[in-house]
């Protein structure tokens, strides 16, 4: 929906509103400098940076297995996903073999840390959306999933749980029983969120065609993940390109249907996400009853030197397309290390399907994009 | 208040040299009560609010200070006493300091005609409906001043909104009323509560007179949630958009004049529906009037605070369940549904008191079975 004002009939003035750092729907320091006419935005240019701690060059500086707690911090919604995505990039520059169980776990982490990711994703959606208490609901459920893992690693947030070639310890005793009994929880939970506020028709009306984004700019752009399959494209790394054991479960890749309006708007990335909550309870049913006995960590010296060499790898992280592009000069420590984040990706499209929106959508467009800057600015 | 001072004077009678002072004694006594159950309500309406939002959100809420956090709201409100004032240097001074008086003022002086009992009201005012929504009125004034005042671009656009929404809320608000007002034959509040009575209890009210004022009733809530800027049309503070919208700048007890004029409104919208659509104090089944005084106000004042108090639950329900409109969708709602069908509900309520003298659908079935 974009609004026009008639410039002859009658000459408004611009104004320049600085949205952030410090505001409470830019999903952390993101600054956006907004060009309004009144309420219609003009233009927003997002300003990213304010969060910028090297990363990238930190991984130079350490042996491989030592930057593994610093990609906690990319993005700090999805610590197992990052953790692991790392591991598995060291692994395949390195040729480690990695035993099955670990990759098990791995995998199970992963989607739980997917659904506890898009709780929080749903929830802050819903309260830019002013409403409140669907928050509150998603806070309560990813709550269970903070305490499943505290009680394999010990932290609530940032995990530092995978190591290179398998991770820090094995699942205790009874954990497994524990998450199915959250997943018989959580799952009926997911028809109550809709009923509570997916399917209200204010939030449909605020959601549905606003920020339009065709499958061909998605492509154009370089989105991924729920962002890019809201548009439509199926297109999910784990399915496409497929890593570890997930060529073993059985599950959907969840695209947007233009459901409440035209394909791609922020509705269809909304609900996405939603029906992604559901796929990853499939895989982890699936995952846990599966899961092997063995070792949960290759043999794997604490300071190795993989040969020279370069590898990209990339994984399907809540928030899209995570790659570690990692360069071996033959030495202990990475020679370059280059972290592809989904959501630095999408906040170039930020600027074309913000045009002649009004101000309240410009935090649909940011809450429904899921970015995170941590992930941004690195 | 004239019958009230002549019977001081009657009883005391060396009060006779002065009577104006008796009356404005009385006005100052009554004033101060009134200004005080507003205070107290308005502290008891964010601890209710906060108890429901924790019951809704699967919290606790307030729970500390008092029995069952019941005082909570004192705490706040010295709290918000004791902190600092602070006026940012950029911000129109005087502009600045008016704005939360003119807010807290339009709220409260609406508290005069609220008929809370059988003969419990400030004033009865023969323009008693027309009174509140002049009054009311200043609160967009207010807002636009406080918003325009503080320099700053989002609370300016805050005040924008405020005035742009509450200009086009009061005309479904006021239209909506007109019903009660047409059945009635009268603005004044008491009239129109009297009109709601006989025994034919919940069947007198407005609500059930015909299909015209039902409807009413649910437009009135709904255009008076919009006015008092409730979610789902709370855009002008608007959170998660605006930061805070018009009152960002203000803190300390200016800060306290804003919310406690919120709940404030938040009640007298809800007495107004009580008494123009609910039956107000009317005690179903009993004629206030064959009660002994005392007992008719206790009960009547039990009766209306009741009904006034369960419309303040549906609001605050209303508000931690739903999302939030987008600012032009509002303005949509205002002028291509809200007014039209308020207008078209004033038609039918007109031509139903033109057509069938005034009489109800319920008065019409009770005279059929004799």
């Amino acid at each position: 929906m974009s609004a026009t004002i008639d410039q002859t009939a009658l000459p408004t003035q611009e104004m320049t509103l600085n949205m952030g750092p410090q505001h409470p729907s830019t999903h952390g320091v993101l600054r956006v400098i907004l060009r309004t006419d009144g309420e219609v935005v003009v233009n927003a240019r997002p300003d990213v940076g304010y969060l910028h701690r090297g990363l990238q060059k930190i991984a130079e500086r350490n042996p491989y297995g030592s930057f593994m707690p610093f990609t906690d911090r990319l993005d700090y919604l999805a610590s197992m996903n990052c953790n692991a995505a790392y591991a598995w990039a060291v692994e395949k520059l390195a040729g480690i073999e990695v035993p099955e169980r670990a990759e098990f776990i791995r995998v199970i982490v992963c989607e739980l840390n997917r659904i506890s990711s898009h709780l929080i994703s749903f929830g802050s959606f819903t309260a830019d959306m002013g409403a409140f208490t669907p928050f509150l609901y998603a806070i309560r459920e990813r709550e269970r999933v903070n305490d499943l893992f505290e009680e394999i690693c010990g932290n609530r947030l940032t995990y530092n749980y995978c190591r290179i070639g398998g991770v820090s310890a094995d699942l205790t005793d009874g954990w497994l029983g524990k998450v199915k009994e959250f997943l018989d929880y959580f799952e009926p939970k997911i028809d109550e969120y809709n009923n509570l506020i997916t399917y209200n028709k204010i939030f449909v009306g605020r959601l549905a065609n606003v920020a339009v984004v065709s499958p061909e700019d998605c492509v154009a752009y370089g989105l991924t993940g729920p962002n890019l399959r809201g548009s439509g494209v199926a297109f999910d790394l784990r399915k496409d390109e497929p890593y570890s054991v997930y060529p073993k479960f059985d599950f959907n890749v969840c695209v947007g249907r233009g459901e409440k309006g035209q394909l791609g708007d922020c509705f269809d990335r909304y609900i996405v996400r939603i029906d992604e909550m559901r796929e990853s309870v499939k895989i982890l049913r699936q995952a846990i009853a599966m899961i092997p006995d063995g070792p949960v960590i290759a043999k794997v010296p604490r300071v190795f030197k993989p040969a020279a060499g370069e590898c990209y790898f990339r994984a399907e992280n809540p928030r899209g397309e995570t790659g570690f592009y990692l360069i071996s000069d033959g030495s202990a420590n990475p020679y370059r290390c280059q972290i592809r984040t989904p959501s630095y990706v999408t906040m170039n499209i930020f600027e074309k399907v913000t045009e002649g929106l009004m101000i309240a959508d410009i935090v649909a467009v940011i809450g429904s994009f899921d970015i995170i800057l941590p992930e941004i600015d690195r | 208040m004239e019958q009230l001072t002549a019977l001081i004077i009657q009883k005391v009678p060396a009060l006779a040299v002065a009577p104006w002072a008796v009356t404005l004694l009385l006005i100052g006594i009554v004033a101060f009560i009134i200004l005080q159950f507003a205070m107290v309500f308005a502290g008891f309406g964010t601890y209710l609010e906060r108890k429901i939002a924790a019951d809704i959100q699967g919290r606790i809420g307030p729970n500390r200070v008092g029995p069952i956090g019941l005082l909570q709201f004192l705490a706040d409100g010295i709290k918000l006493i004791l902190k600092e004032d602070i006026i940012p240097t950029a911000a129109d001074n005087h502009l600045f300091r008016m704005a939360p008086y003119l807010i807290f003022t339009g709220s409260f002086a609406a508290f005069v005609v609220v008929p809370f009992g059988f003969s419990l009201i400030a004033a009865d005012l023969n323009i008693g409906i027309y009174y509140v929504m002049a009054v009311t009125s200043l609160v967009s004034i207010g807002v636009l001043l406080a918003g325009w005042a503080s320099n700053n671009k989002w609370s300016m656009l805050g005040g924008m909104r405020a005035a742009a929404q509450i200009v086009s809320y009061e005309i479904p608000v006021g239209m909506a009323l007109i019903p009660a007002v047409l059945i009635a034959g009268s603005l004044s509040t008491q009239d129109i509560i009297r009109s709601q009575g006989g025994l034919l209890g919940i069947f007198g009210w407005n609500l059930f007179h015909n299909p015209f004022s039902f409807f009413s009733f649910f437009l009135y809530m709904v255009a008076a949630l919009a006015e008092t800027n409730r979610t789902p049309f709370d855009i002008p503070e608007a959170e998660s958009e605006l930061v805070s919208g018009y009152n960002t700048e203000y803190s300390g007890i200016r800060f306290g004049f804003f919310f406690m004029a919120e709940y404030a409104d938040v009640f007298v919208v809800s007495a107004l529906a009580t008494a123009c659509f609910l039956g107000g104090w009317q005690i179903p089944f009993f004629n206030a009037a064959s009660l002994p005084p005392v007992w008719a106000n206790l009960l009547s004042l039990g009766v209306f605070m009741a009904k006034a108090l369960a419309l303040v639950c549906v609001i605050i329900w209303i508000r931690w369940t739903l999302p939030r409109l987008r600012v032009d969708q509002l303005m949509r709602m205002s002028w291509k549904y809200m007014v039209p069908l308020t207008f078209f509900n004033f038609l039918g309520v007109s031509l139903w008191v033109l057509v069938f003298k005034g009489k109800g659908i319920p008065q019409m079935i009770a005279s059929i079975f004799g």
